[in-house]
Order: C-alpha cells, then structure tokens, then sequence
C-alpha cells in the first residue's frame, strides 16, 4: 500500500515508533523534572520535612530577586553638628535598624547590605533579600563575559597556528587537545597546586621570573584573585574544544581565496580581515553560543576549588541551585534558581540568534 | 642569495617549532605534574613544587603510592562501574538517538515538528538545573526486574544509565548527519518493498560510520567524566563510579601522593582511548562544528 511513498506521505505510525524511545527518555528525564523544577519553585517543598507542602506561588522569586536602595543620613549630634569618628569619616545608623522589625520600613524587612558607597555625606547602601545569589548572579555574567571572548580569541589563534602544512603538527594539535578529554574535576584538582598559597607552582614560577620581588599570592584564598583564577583554568581546559571547532571552519575556506590574496599582494592581516574572518562568520556563531551556554554552567570547578568563597566571590547561579537544593535540603529555594537561570539563558541565546541573523 | 634564504627559511621554522613547543608545554605540564607526582613521598611531593624538579622523576621514586591507593579505596570496583555505565549508555544512546534522528529526517508524523522543538529547547538546560527534581523522582520510579516489580532506583547501574541515553545533542547530530544523505538510496530500498526497519539498519546505520563515531566519544566524554550525579544517587560503594571515589582520598590528612595515583589511574583509560583514536576525536569535535 505504501510502496510508492514519497517523502510527503505521512507515517504516522512508524515515525512514532522510530522517534519515541528516544523522545520518551528525553521528555522523562529531561522535561519532566524541568517542570517539576517550576512546580517545586513555587512550593515550600523540602527534601524531609514534617510540614505538609504547601503553595506559595512566587514567594521563592521575590524572596531570590528582591533588591531595594536606602539612603542614610549621617548621624548628628544633638547641637546638630555632623558626628564624625575619630579619623574624620562620618558615621551612619546600622542599616540592621531599617530592616530588622522597624515599623516604619516594613519593605525592608529582613534584607540585607549587598553594597554600599559614598555619595557627597549621604551613604547609599543597595539591599537584597538573597545578597548571596545577587552576588552569585554577578559572578556567573562576569564570568561569561571575561571567558567568551577570551575563549574564543585563544581558540581562533591557536586554529590559525596550527593550520600550517608543518610535519608532526597533529602532534601538537592532540597535545592542546588534551585537557579536554580529562575530566574537569581532575583538573580542578591539578590546578589546586598551581595556585597554591604558599607553596604553588604559579608563586614559584612567578618569584624565580622576578628574581623573588614578587610576594606569593594565596590565589584561590584572595577574593580579589580567586574568580580570575578559575576564569583563567577554564579558559585554558576547554580551548583545544573551540580551537578545533574554528579549525573546522578555517577548512572550509577555499584555498583559491587564499591564493587570490596572495596574486593580489595582501598582507598577512589584510588576508586574515578579508578572506578569513568572513569565511568563519557561521563558526563563530557557534563557538560563541557554545561557549556562553558552558560558560553559564560553571559548577564542577567551583565545588572543587573554591566552594563559592572567599567571602562568595566565586558564587554561581548553578553552585547555588546545588548547594541549596541538595546541600541545605531547600527543593523550592533550589528550584527557582534553576528557573531563573534558564529564563536567563533562554533571553541570551534568543538575543545571540536574533543579532547574528541580521548580520546575514 | 640563496643560500640565506635557506637559512632565512630555517631560522623561521625554528621559530615556528619553538612556539608550537612552548604552547604546548603550557597544555601538558599539569599531567606531567600529576604523573610525576604519584611517584614520590608526600614530603618530597609538596617539598618538589619549589622548582622544576616538580616535573622530573627524580629523587625517591617508587610506585608506593599505587599500592597504598588500592588498599584505600576498591579502585577496580570503581573502574569497572564507570566502564560499565560508560559502555552501555554510549550503545544505547547510539540506538536511540539514531532512530529518532532517523525518524524527523525520513518519516512525516503529526506532532513532528514540536517534538523536534523541544529536542532543541533542552539543549539550553544545564542538567545541575534538573538534577535535584530529578533526584526527587528517580527516587520513586519502578522498575520491573528479575525480583519482581520494584520501588526507587536509587544505588543501582541503571539510574547512572537510563536517563542519559537520549539527549538533545546526539539526536541533533544524527539528524545533521543523515540530512545529507542521498535520498535516492533510501526510496529506492522503500520501492522495492523494504520496510523502514530495513532501510535503518542496512541501508542508513552502515553510511554513518562518522557520525557513530562523533556521538560516541562526545557520550562517552560525558558519561566516563560524571559527577554530581552520581554523588547523588550512590550512596553505597558497591556502584560508584571512579569520580565518586574520589571522596576516600580527600580525608582530614590528604595523602596527596595517593591522590596523584588516584588521578593518574582514573585518568589513564581516557588518555589511552583519546590517544588511540587521536585522530577520530578531533575529526569528531570538528564535524559538530561544519554545519554552524
């Protein structure tokens, strides 16, 4: 009966077969818990609790999002002088006594300082309800931006450096390969005794170099450093990936193009801006949103290496979700971060496809 | 005039090798580090990463660490387990993933294109988002076996395997894949009466040898490197997987020189796989980047 099909008769029956052992798991495994995430954020649920679960629709979110300024006059005297410390900075009231049971500022109510600065005598301090994740939130985008570009920079440069007709050049390409294969929490750990305090390899190297002007610094145990040193493992960890994705690309230009460049006299970088980049327009598309989806899941390095100190410098949107969802037991607070998280994702990857089909 | 040329061309070769050289020293020297390190005493370990010495095998080298290690911790348990788990999970996936890429390219079905749109949205969830509902359900789930019909998977191989066979990146792949196959063959076989399990497995499955082998070491990556996951859902020893046996080396005195053996032997099998098949790997990570 349908030994003339072509492809516009329908089969129903056989495409289901075919495709729902796969999608089945898929929607099992996949969906379903992301839906049971949306349900659970807008619960009380724990993972043991003698308490029924009840609904709370988006306490969770405003509990996660909730961000509120105040402005603090600084204290006077009674003559009505501004009361200044002893070394001449001006003091303010405790924002505790704003958000701690005061009537007047019931709004307040239970937030916390996340910042603070100086503005002419006044104090403006920025409170969340969760200044961990606000934190957290931060981390992850900074992080994004930082690794991204750079990422993407040091794998387009490494492609070009290893597309040359050189003999034993698969050797080095399987060598910068490398670390991808390893796993991450391997290498989280490796690199433990690179940034080491006292005694890493990192310090060491940098006080021969310096000729022992450099003071070792404690890069996981600063938080001035401690982001950045993550940032610098990831990027190194994962570029032989993106490096033979543009390899992949750069193979696709077609030698005339080069040739014709060359007959036309162009410059090393004239060759690159004219033939090379445009030919890589569809890689770099890819490599970006690559990179920014595993860079939004930085997780493993972190539990490893940091566990979000010092002092929440190395927070993450999923190092939160986890730690709350399955170190403290909180399902729903757990919950939300992961739907926030994928509300983020989500915009940025329809911003990334809107803006790079223009370009077209 | 040309014999400076000549050396004009050596001097930038040298140049070139150089570069190469040093670049890739930055690559390999935390493994150098890792390996050299298993072989040494804890004082001598830690007393090492003063200078270079830390990736020379010198001093007192012994396999000690490798011994103390296996009485630690059952490192073959582990292994095998990870194996296991890898092992079936890639073949499943290979077989699940494929029919259903095999389905969206050749068949037309209702719902077709909003299933294939899902397939696509979960690429943007990052499983940690989902592990935690997941663990919740995983823990109910039945499971009909041999001693009847069961409650909870959790402490077993198959919540390690089950659900991550079919994923949105391998279904996507295949369908790259088999987009560009000539249709030709395919109505040809459908002509002469063959049906669509046939057209699959003879005619399909043995063009794919490329895509088989990109969706294979992508999974199997994935799979042997696991590791919130399973943190979760083993509780007892007897079905960890090599990551989670990390925790019997992190104790109040970390031993580092057993760490070191630890990472080496876990390690190890990656690198020999990645090593054999160097080739297929790279090709494999670079045609998921052709189509853009």
């Amino acid at each position: 009966m349908q030994k003339n099909s072509s492809s516009l008769t329908q089969h129903n029956r056989s495409g289901w077969l075919f495709a729902l052992p796969g999608f089945g798991l898929m929607m099992l495994f996949i969906v379903v818990p992301f839906v049971f995430a949306i349900v659970f954020s807008m619960t009380n649920q724990r993972l043991i609790s003698p308490n029924p679960t009840q609904f709370v629709g988006f306490e969770n979110y405003r509990q996660l999002l909730s961000v509120n300024l105040l402005v603090l006059d600084p204290v006077s005297t009674e003559t009505g002088e501004l009361k200044q410390n002893t070394d001449g900075t001006l003091t303010y009231p405790r924002i505790r006594t704003f958000t701690r049971n005061n009537p007047n500022y019931p709004h307040l109510q239970g937030m916390k300082e996340w910042f603070s600065w100086q503005w002419q005598d006044k104090q403006v301090a920025i409170l969340a309800s969760d200044p961990v994740f606000m934190k957290a939130v931060v981390n992850t985008f900074l992080f994004v931006m930082v690794v991204a570009p750079l990422q993407g920079a040091f794998a387009l440069a490494l492609a070009l450096l290893i597309n040359q007709r050189l003999k034993g050049i698969n050797v080095y390409r399987a060598i910068y390969f490398m670390p991808v294969v390893v796993s991450i929490v391997v290498v989280s750990i490796l690199w433990r005794f690179i940034y080491d305090g006292q005694n890493g390899l990192l310090n060491n190297l940098l006080h021969s170099v310096s000729f022992g002007h450099l003071a070792p610094v404690d890069w996981l145990g600063n938080p001035d450093t401690a982001l950045g040193s993550i940032m610098a493992m990831s990027i190194w960890q994962a570029v032989g990936f993106h490096m033979v994705i543009w390899l992949s690309g750069l193979q696709t230009i077609s030698p005339t193009l080069y040739e014709a460049a060359k007959i036309e006299g162009a410059s090393g970088w004239q060759t690159f801006r004219y033939v090379t980049w445009p030919g890589l327009k569809n890689t770099a598309v890819l490599v970006l949103i690559v990179i920014t989806m595993q860079a939004f899941a930085l997780f493993a390095q972190i539990d490893v290496m940091t566990n979000g100190g010092p002092l929440d410098s190395t927070q993450t949107i999923v190092f939160q979700a986890v730690e709350r969802g399955y170190g403290k037991q909180d399902i729903s607070g757990g919950s939300a971060i992961s739907v926030v998280l994928f509300v983020i994702v989500l915009s940025i990857s329809l911003l990334q496809r809107h803006f790079t089909r223009e370009k077209k | 005039m040309s014999h400076s040329s000549v050396d004009h061309h050596r001097l930038r070769l040298v140049v070139r090798y150089t570069l190469l050289s040093l670049i890739a020293l930055m690559f390999i020297f935390p493994l150098v580090f890792m390996l050299v390190s298993s072989l040494k005493p804890d004082h001598q370990l830690l007393a090492d990463t003063a200078s270079l010495r830390a990736f020379l095998p010198v001093g007192d080298i012994s396999l000690s660490n490798y011994d103390k290690a296996f009485e630690r911790a059952p490192i073959f348990l582990f292994m095998f387990n990870s194996l296991l788990v890898t092992a079936v999970t890639v073949v499943l996936s290979l077989l699940l993933c494929s029919m259903a890429g095999f389905s969206f390219v050749y068949l037309n079905w209702r719902g077709k294109q909003l299933a294939f749109s899902i397939i696509l949205a979960t690429l943007i969830v990052p499983f940690e988002t989902i592990a935690i509902p997941m663990l919740l359900m995983v823990s109910k789930l039945p499971w009909l076996g041999l001693e009847g019909l069961t409650w909870g998977w959790l402490n077993t191989y198959r919540v390690q395997i089950v659900p991550f066979i079919a994923d949105g990146l391998t279904i996507f792949l295949f369908t790259q894949y088999f987009k560009d196959l000539p249709r030709e063959l395919i109505e040809a076989a459908r002509v002469e009466g063959s049906s669509w399990w046939q057209v699959y497995w003879r005619i399909v499955m043995p063009l794919s040898g490329p895509v088989i082998a990109t969706a294979a070491i992508l999974k199997f990556l994935v799979m042997y490197n696991q590791y919130l996951w399973p943190i979760m859902v083993t509780q007892q020893e007897q079905y960890r997987p090599v990551l989670v046996g990390l925790q019997y080396f992190f104790q109040l005195n970390t031993a580092w020189g057993e760490v070191m053996a630890y990472l080496t032997l876990i390690t190890m099998p990656v690198l020999a796989f990645y090593l054999v098949l160097q080739r297929a790997f790279i090709a494999s990570i670079a045609s998921t980047g052709v189509k853009g």
